[in-house]
C-alpha cells in the first residue's frame, strides 16, 4: 500500500487535514473561531478513525470514531462556546507569540516531527509511518499553542489538539485496543473539567482568565 | 607449565593453581562473617562484650584475609572466578583474585588484623561505632575481590558510606560534624566520577567485566577522559592533591583504630582502584604521556603532604598529612610504571610499579603503626595535642620504642621498610632519562628532585612528631600523669612493628610475592626488581642489601656502645633536669613547659622557608606600647592551598547554582510549559541529528 493507492491517500488526506486545522488554530484572532476550528479537527479526526476501521477491518475503531466525533466534534465545543458565553469574555485572542512567529515555529515543528519519524520507522508500512509524522506534528502545534496564548480557553484548546494527535497515532496503529482509548478519551474529559473548574475559579476570584494576571498574585513576582 | 594468557593483563599457571573454589569460598566466607558481623553489632551494640566479639571477629577474618591473599600470590590466582547464587538482576555476582588485589588484600589484612588487635584492647567507644567497622573491612574487600565494574563500585560505595559513619561517631563536636560533611562531599566526589569512568569503559566493550574491558582498550578522547576521572575519582578518596582536603580533618575525628585503617587500607584501595584502571583495564597500549599526570600529582602532593606533616601541631593530623604525601610517592611510582610501559621499558616499568606496590605496602603497615601509636598516646596521655605532650618515653616505654620504629620507617632510615621501598623509587625516578621524551626527562628531574625534597621534610616531620611526644618533659599535668596503655594494646603495637623490621630486612623476598602483581601492571611477564633478600635497580647497576646494611649499622652501634662504656666505666646517673635558670613553673619539678621548644617553635623555620610561599603561612606579632601591662601577641596560622582554589570556588559554585535554581520556583505556568515544551523539542532534535549523523 503506499501513494495512489485508496487507503493510502485517503488516510494522508485525513492526517493532513489534522494538521491544517492545527495551523488554522493557531493563527486565529477569535475565540469563537478557534473553538469550531477544534470542533472540525474532532470530526476529521473521527473519519480518520472510521476510515482505519474500514482499511484495517477493525469493527472497534468505529467505536472509536463515534467517541470521538461525540466527544470532540460535538460535546467539548459545546461547552467550550458555553463556558464563553457564561463568562462573558473577551472575544479575542491574547497572544505571547505573535501570529507569524507562530506560524514559522509550527513548520519548523514539523520538518522536526519527519525529520524524526521517516528515519526511525524506515521498513514499517508506510501508511504507518505517515501517520506518525503527522499525528506527532499535530502533537508538537498542540503544545505549541499551550505555550504561546495567555488565555486559559485556549491552553484548554491546545490541550485537546495535543490529544487529538496521540489519538492518530494511535488509530493508525493496527490492534490498538479499545480500553486504552476509552481512557484516553475519559482522561481528556476529566482534563476539561478540571480546566473548566480551573477557569472558573480564576473568574469568579480576578473576573479575568487572563492568566498573566495570576502571576501577579502569588506573591511573588512584583 | 601451561601459561594461559588471560586477556592481557593476567597469565595463570592454569594447572598448577589450587583449586579456586577453596580460595575464593574462603574469600567469600569472610565476607559473609563481616557482613554478619555489622547485622549482629546492631542489636547487641550496648552489651558490654559486643566490642570483643565484633572486634575479635574482624581480627579473625582479617587474619584470613591475609591467608587467602598469601596463597593467591604464592600458588598462582585461581583462574576462573567464583559466581555467587546472587547478583543484579543482570547477572550473578563474580568473586575472583588476581595478582594485583591478591596484594592489596594482604595490605588490607595486615592492617585490618593490627586494627582490630587494638580495638580489642581500647576502651571502647560510643555503640554506634560497632556496626559500620566490620562493613567497612568488607567493603574493602568486595572492592578488592570485584571482577565487574558492579561489584568493584558497590564494595566502593559501601566502603565510602560506612566510613562516613566512622568518621562521623563523634559528631557531638561540630569541628567532627563538618569533617565528616566534607568527607562524604568528597566521597560523592569519588563516585561521580569513578562511574563515568568505568561507564566509558564498559560502553567501549559493551560489557561490565574486566574481560570484556581489557579486550577493547579505549582511544583517543575517550581514552583521555577515563584517565582523568580516573585521577579524580581515585584521587579524591586517596587524598592525592589536589583533592586531600578531608584527610586531614577526617582522620583526627575518626577513632584511633579506624583512621589507622582509613590511612593504612583505604586510601591503598583507591590506589589500588586506580592501578586497575588505568594500567590494566586500558589496556598496556596507552601512551607515555599518560604517567605525566600521575607524575605531576604524586609529586605535588608528596611535598605539599610533607610540608603540612611539619607544621600541624595534633598528632593525628600530623600522620593525615604523612598519609598524602606518601600517596604522592605510590602514584608517583605507578605514573612511572605508565610511562615507562609506554615507551616499552618493560624492566623499568617493572622497576617502578614493584616501587610503588612495596611502598603501598610498607607504609600501610608503618602508618598502621603510627596511628596506633596515636592513639595509645591518647588513651595514655589523654592528648593529641603536642603541645600537651612529652617526655612519654619514660612512661610508656613499649610504645615509644614501636613508634620509634614506625617514625624511623616513615623517615626512611635505612634497613627500615620505608627506606627500601623510597630506593626503590628514587632510583626509578633517577631512570627517567631513559624515556627519549626531553618533556619527560624535565619532568622526571624535577619530580625526583621534589621526592628527594619530600623525604627530607618528612624525616623531619618524624623526627618532630617523635621529639615533642616521648622526648624532653611533660608538658601538662594529664601528659605527667600518662600511664603504659593495655597488654593487648601493647601486643597490637608490636605486632606491626615487628612487621615494619621484617619488611625492612626482606624487600626483595616481598617483591617476589608480588610478581603476579607486577604482570598485572606491566602487562608481560616480568622480572621483580629483586635478587634473594637483594633490591636491584638499573640491571643490576645499583643494589640495596638491607641485611648488610643493618649488620653494618649493629656493628657499629655496639662498636660505639662498647668504646663509651670503656671511657666512662661508672653506671649512668640521673640529675634534675636544669630548666634554663626558670623558677619552677605551676607544675612543681617539671618546669615551665614554655621553656622547652614547642610544636609551632620547631615548625618555624619551615615555615619561613617554604610555607609562605606554598601553604601562604602568616605571622603577626602585636607588641604592647611602653607602659602598658598587657601581654604582647604572636600569631601564626597557614592555608592549604586547596581552601581557597578548590574548595572556595566549588562552593561559590554551588552558591550560584542553588540560586539559580531557586529562579525556578518563579516561573509562571507558561514559562514552566515552555522548558517541558523546549526539553521535549530538543530531544528530539538530537534525535534527529543521531540519525542523520
Amino acid at each position: 500500500m503506499t501513494f495512489g493507492q485508496l487507503p493510502y491517500d485517503v488516510a494522508h488526506l485525513l492526517g493532513g487535514g489534522m494538521l491544517l486545522l492545527s495551523f488554522m488554530l493557531l493563527y486565529q484572532r477569535r475565540v469563537g473561531a478557534v473553538i469550531n476550528a477544534l470542533a472540525m479537527q474532532g470530526g476529521i479526526l473521527a473519519a480518520a478513525a472510521a476510515w482505519q476501521g474500514v482499511v484495517q477491518d477493525a469493527p472497534q475503531l468505529f467505536l472509536t470514531a463515534l467517541i470521538a466525533f461525540a466527544a470532540k466534534a460535538v460535546l467539548i465545543p459545546l461547552a467550550l462556546r458555553h463556558l464563553l458565553r457564561r463568562l462573558d469574555l473577551h472575544r479575542t485572542v491574547e497572544t505571547a507569540l505573535g501570529v507569524g512567529p507562530s506560524m514559522i515555529a509550527g513548520v519548523a515543528l514539523v520538518a522536526l516531527a519527519i525529520l524524526v519519524v521517516l528515519p526511525i520507522t524506515a521498513g514499517v508500512r508506510a501508511i504507518a509511518r505517515e501517520d506518525l509524522a503527522l499525528a506527532l506534528s499535530v502533537v508538537l502545534l498542540g503544545m505549541l499553542m499551550m505555550i504561546t496564548r495567555r488565555n486559559a480557553i485556549l491552553q484548554v484548546v491546545g490541550l485537546m489538539t495535543l490529544e487529538n494527535g496521540l489519538i492518530l497515532a494511535a488509530v493508525g496503529v493496527a490492534g490498538m485496543p479499545l480500553v486504552v482509548e476509552l481512557s484516553t478519551a475519559a482522561l481528556v474529559m476529566m482534563l476539561l473539567v478540571v480546566g473548566g473548574v480551573f477557569v472558573f475559579q480564576i473568574r469568579e476570584r480576578f473576573d479575568t482568565v487572563d492568566i498573566g494576571f495570576l502571576e501577579r498574585h502569588r506573591g511573588e513576582s512584583p | 607449565m601451561a601459561l594461559a594468557p588471560l586477556g592481557a593483563g593476567g597469565y595463570t599457571r592454569s594447572r598448577e593453581s589450587p583449586p579456586p573454589v577453596a580460595v575464593l569460598t574462603a574469600l567469600a566466607l569472610c565476607l559473609g562473617v563481616l557482613v554478619l558481623l555489622g547485622a549482629l553489632a546492631v542489636p547487641l551494640g550496648r552489651h558490654r562484650q559486643a566490642g570483643r566479639l565484633v572486634h575479635g571477629g574482624c581480627l579473625i577474618v582479617a587474619l584470613g584475609f591475609v591467608a587467602v591473599a598469601l596463597t593467591a600470590l604464592l600458588a598462582g590466582a585461581p583462574a576462573e572466578p567464583l559466581v555467587l547464587p546472587f547478583g543484579p538482576p543482570w547477572a550473578a555476582a563474580r568473586l575472583g583474585l588476581d595478582g594485583l588485589s591478591a596484594w592489596f588484600l594482604l595490605l588490607l589484612g595486615v592492617t585490618g588484623a593490627c586494627a582490630s588487635f587494638f580495638a580489642l584492647g581500647h576502651p571502647p567507644g560510643p555503640a554506634r561505632t560497632l556496626p559500620p567497622f566490620p562493613l567497612f573491612l568488607a567493603g574493602m574487600a568486595l572492592t578488592l575481590a570485584a571482577t565487574d565494574a558492579f561489584v568493584l563500585l558497590l564494595g566502593f560505595e559501601l566502603m565510602s558510606l560506612v566510613s562516613w559513619a566512622l568518621v562521623a561517631a563523634d559528631h557531638e563536636k561540630p569541628e567532627n560534624r563538618a569533617a565528616a560533611r566534607l568527607y562524604l562531599i568528597f566521597a560523592v566526589l569519588a563516585g561521580g566520577c569513578l562511574v563515568p569512568a568505568f561507564g566509558l569503559l564498559a560502553g567501549n566493550a559493551g560489557g561490565i567485566t574486566f574481560e570484556a574491558m581489557r579486550a577493547a582498550p579505549p582511544e583517543g578522547w575517550g581514552a583521555a577522559a577515563v584517565l582523568a576521572l580516573a585521577l579524580a575519582g581515585a584521587g579524591a578518596k586517596a587524598g592525592l592533591v589536589p583533592f586531600h582536603a578531608w584527610l586531614p580533618l577526617a582522620h583526627p575525628a575518626a577513632p584511633s583504630h579506624v583512621s589507622a585503617l582509613m590511612s593504612g587500607a583505604m586510601t591503598k584501595v583507591a590506589v589500588y582502584v586506580l592501578a586497575r584502571l588505568l594500567l590494566d583495564l586500558c589496556g598496556p597500549a596507552q601512551p607515555s604521556w599518560w604517567g605525566i599526570p600521575l607524575l605531576v600529582l604524586g609529586a605535588g602532593s608528596a611535598l605539599l603532604g610533607a610540608l603540612r606533616a611539619n607544621l600541624e601541631d595534633d598528632s593525628k593530623t600530623l600522620l593525615a598529612c604523612s598519609t598524602i604525601e606518601n600517596i604522592g610517592f605510590v602514584v608517583l611510582g605507578l605514573g612511572l610504571a605508565l610511562a615507562f610501559r609506554g615507551a616499552d621499558l618493560g624492566p623499568l616499568a617493572a622497576l617502578a610499579a614493584g616501587a610503588a606496590l612495596l611502598h603501598a605496602l610498607n607504609h600501610g603497615v608503618f602508618k598502621t603503626l603510627l596511628f596506633l601509636v596515636a592513639g595509645a598516646v591518647l588513651h595514655g596521655a589523654g592528648s593529641r595535642r603536642l603541645d600537651r605532650l612529652g617526655g612519654l618515653i619514660h612512661a610508656m616505654p613499649v610504645t615509644a620504642g614501636c613508634a620509634l620504629v614506625g617514625a624511623a620507617a616513615a623517615a626512611s632510615l635505612p634497613p627500615l621498610s620505608g627506606f627500601a621501598s623510597e630506593w626503590l623509587l628514587l632510583q626509578s625516578l633517577l631512570a627517567g632519562w631513559r624515556v627519549s621524551d626531553i618533556g619527560f626527562q624535565v619532568i622526571t628531574a624535577a619530580a625526583a628532585a621534589i621526592a628527594a625534597m619530600a623525604a627530607a621534610l618528612a624525616a623531619a616531620a618524624m623526627l618532630r612528631l617523635f621529639g615533642l611526644v616521648f622526648l624532653g618533659r611533660p608538658r601538662s599535668p594529664r601528659g605527667a600523669g600518662a600511664e603504659e596503655v593495655s597488654a593487648i594494646e601493647r601486643g597490637a603495637l608490636l605486632l606491626p612493628t615487628a612487621l615494619t623490621l621484617l619488611l625492612g630486612l626482606f624487600p626483595g623476598v616481598l617483591l617476589g610475592l608480588a610478581a603476579p602483581a607486577l604482570r598485572v601492571l606491566t602487562g608481560r611477564p616480568a622480572e621483580a626488581p629483586a635478587r634473594g633478600a637483594w633490591l636491584t635497580a638499573g640491571e643490576g647497576a645499583a643494589g640495596y642489601a638491607p641485611l648488610a646494611v643493618a649488620l653494618l649499622l649493629a656493628v657499629a652501634f655496639l662498636g660505639v656502645a662498647l668504646l663509651v662504656r670503656r671511657r666512662s666505666p661508672n653506671a649512668t646517673q640521673r640529675g634534675p633536669v636544669w630548666n634554663c635558670g626558670f623558677i619552677d613553673g605551676p607544675f612543681g619539678p617539671f618546669g615551665d613547659p614554655l621553656a622547652q621548644p614547642s610544636a609551632g617553635g620547631i615548625a618555624q623555620p619551615l615555615r619561613r622557608m617554604l610555607g609562605e610561599n606554598l601553604l601562604r603561612a602568616r605571622e603577626s606579632v602585636e607588641m604592647p606600647r611602653p607602659g602598658e601591662t598587657r601581654p604582647g601577641h604572636y600569631a601564626s596560622s597557614f592555608e592549604d592551598p586547596s581552601g581557597p582554589l578548590l574548595i572556595a570556588p566549588a562552593a561559590a559554585l554551588r552558591d550560584r547554582i542553588a540560586a539559580q535554581a531557586e529562579r525556578l520556583r518563579d516561573l509562571t505556568i507558561r514559562q514552566c510549559l515552555s522548558l517541558s515544551f523546549a526539553a521535549l523539542v530538543g530531544l528530539l532534535a538530537l534525535l534527529a541529528w543521531l540519525e542523520a549523523g
